[in-house]
């Protein structure tokens, strides 16, 4: 946001550019859930565009993103974030966008020394020269730090008017957000991307895991992100719907997995992720039970439909809290 | 000339990405109706489509699915 404002108020031309990996946190897991409703469910970036009052590409990369998160040439950070990696293939999107548009260079929101892997100032030539952006990449709140660009040297961009952050701390950012004018800062630090989120990637290495390769479907990272995932065994994992707003989404892929839900009281709809046999079709209806309005009664009808179309309803107990095993929770 | 967009199964920022495709073959005063199930659509598709110059000229929302009009500039 403010590297596009700085180059804005040098009179240059500047849209976005937002790239859709499919572990973007915003949009989707805040429209799944009702519970967040109070919340206003915007789009960061969109949100962004319209404060600098420029054009903002969105742009679908799932397909391509998948090996930079499958074989990172430069590992990952913390969790699975191949930080690094995901930079130099944005940049080269950006690049490749740019000569397609008509644009002369790039400019990022980095700064030295903010993060641990990816802005440290030895990376930062890697992510120019990996993309093939080299000197046409320009990152306006630190370029005094840097080289200077093919920007810079024309004449199109003043370096004296950029300042130059460096190190972690946000504080002159946000002074510099205030003096633009900017109530509300958006500075994404890794929170826009569940591949930093621990939780979450629990659950993509149990996914591969039991998958037994390295790979997913948009689909299978959408579901990650929703619902509580339970593994009672080996062979089968539930995806169990916390609240309306996520059973309404697991219900759209009723058609693709085995499903339960309670039919005599409220609950939730589950999914069931791998090959069941009838003995555990009665216990992922007791764990459907157990979380189901009702799991305090003896008695609670879940309905189990199948894949092949055969589908049973019965009565059963809930599972009691302990029968729940620490170790079922991916 | 009218074109259609079932973004029912799609989440948020998918309809957005799929509308700009659309977009990207429509000329202007074209007519686009997407059909949406995400409520973020609320908000994205009508900032998108603020930053873009496209106009939304209906949104309907009950009953479910969301139905959003789209006139191209
Ligand atoms: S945190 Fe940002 S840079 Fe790192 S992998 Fe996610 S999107 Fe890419």
């Amino acid at each position: 946001m403010l590297a596009a404002k700085l180059i804005l108020e040098q009179g240059i031309v500047v849209e976005g550019l937002n790239f859709f990996t499919g572990f973007c946190v915003e949009g989707h897991t805040h429209a799944i859930r009702r519970q967040r409703a109070g919340r206003l469910k915007r789009n960061n970036a969109l949100w962004v565009a319209e404060q600098l009052g420029i054009k903002l590409h969105i742009i679908d990369v799932v397909e391509e993103y998948k090996t930079v998160v499958l074989n990172p040439k430069h590992g990952y950070g913390a969790h699975l974030n191949p930080c690094l990696d995901c930079k130099v293939f944005m940049v080269k999107k950006a690049k490749n966008w740019m000569e397609q548009h008509g644009f002369d260079f790039i400019v990022t929101g980095e700064v030295v020394g903010q993060r641990p892997m990816s802005q440290r100032k030895e990376t930062m030539p890697i992510v120019a020269k990996e993309s093939g952006a080299d000197d046409r990449l320009l990152r306006p709140l630190c370029a005094e730090h840097l080289p200077k660009t093919l920007p810079e040297r024309e004449g199109w961009v003043d370096r004296s008017k950029l300042p130059g952050f460096s190190g972690r701390g946000r504080k002159p950012q946000i002074e510099l957000a205030h003096s633009f004018g900017f109530k509300e800062y958006s500075q994404p630090a890794g929170g826009c991307c569940f591949l930093t989120n621990e939780h979450y990637t629990t659950k993509l290495l149990d996914l591969w895991n039991h998958k037994g390769k390295r790979d997913y479907e948009l689909d299978d990272i959408m579901l990650l992100k929703v619902g509580r995932h339970l593994r009672p065994r080996p062979h089968f994992k539930m995806i169990i719907g916390r609240e309306e707003g996520e059973n309404n989404f697991l219900q759209g892929y009723r058609d693709r997995f085995t499903h339960c839900y309670p039919l005599s009281h409220k609950g939730p709809f589950a999914l069931v992720a791998g090959e069941i046999s009838e003995e555990d079709v009665a216990l992922a209806a007791g764990v459907t039970a157990r979380y189901s309005d009702a799991k305090a009664e003896e008695r609670v009808e879940v309905h189990v439909a199948h894949l092949d179309g055969r589908s049973a309803s019965s009565v059963v107990k809930p599972l009691l809290p302990e029968d729940i095993l620490p170790s079922w929770y991916v | 000339m009218k074109k259609n967009i079932d973004a029912r199964h799609l989440l948020c920022p998918l309809p957005v990405i799929r509308l700009a495709e659309t977009i990207s073959t429509c000329q202007p005063k074209d007519e686009i109706e997407m059909l949406c199930n995400d409520p973020g659509v609320l908000q994205d598709i009508p900032a998108w489509c603020r930053v873009h110059g496209h106009r939304i000229t209906a949104i309907e929302q009950n009953p479910l699915p969301i139905r959003i009009t789209v006139l191209v500039a």
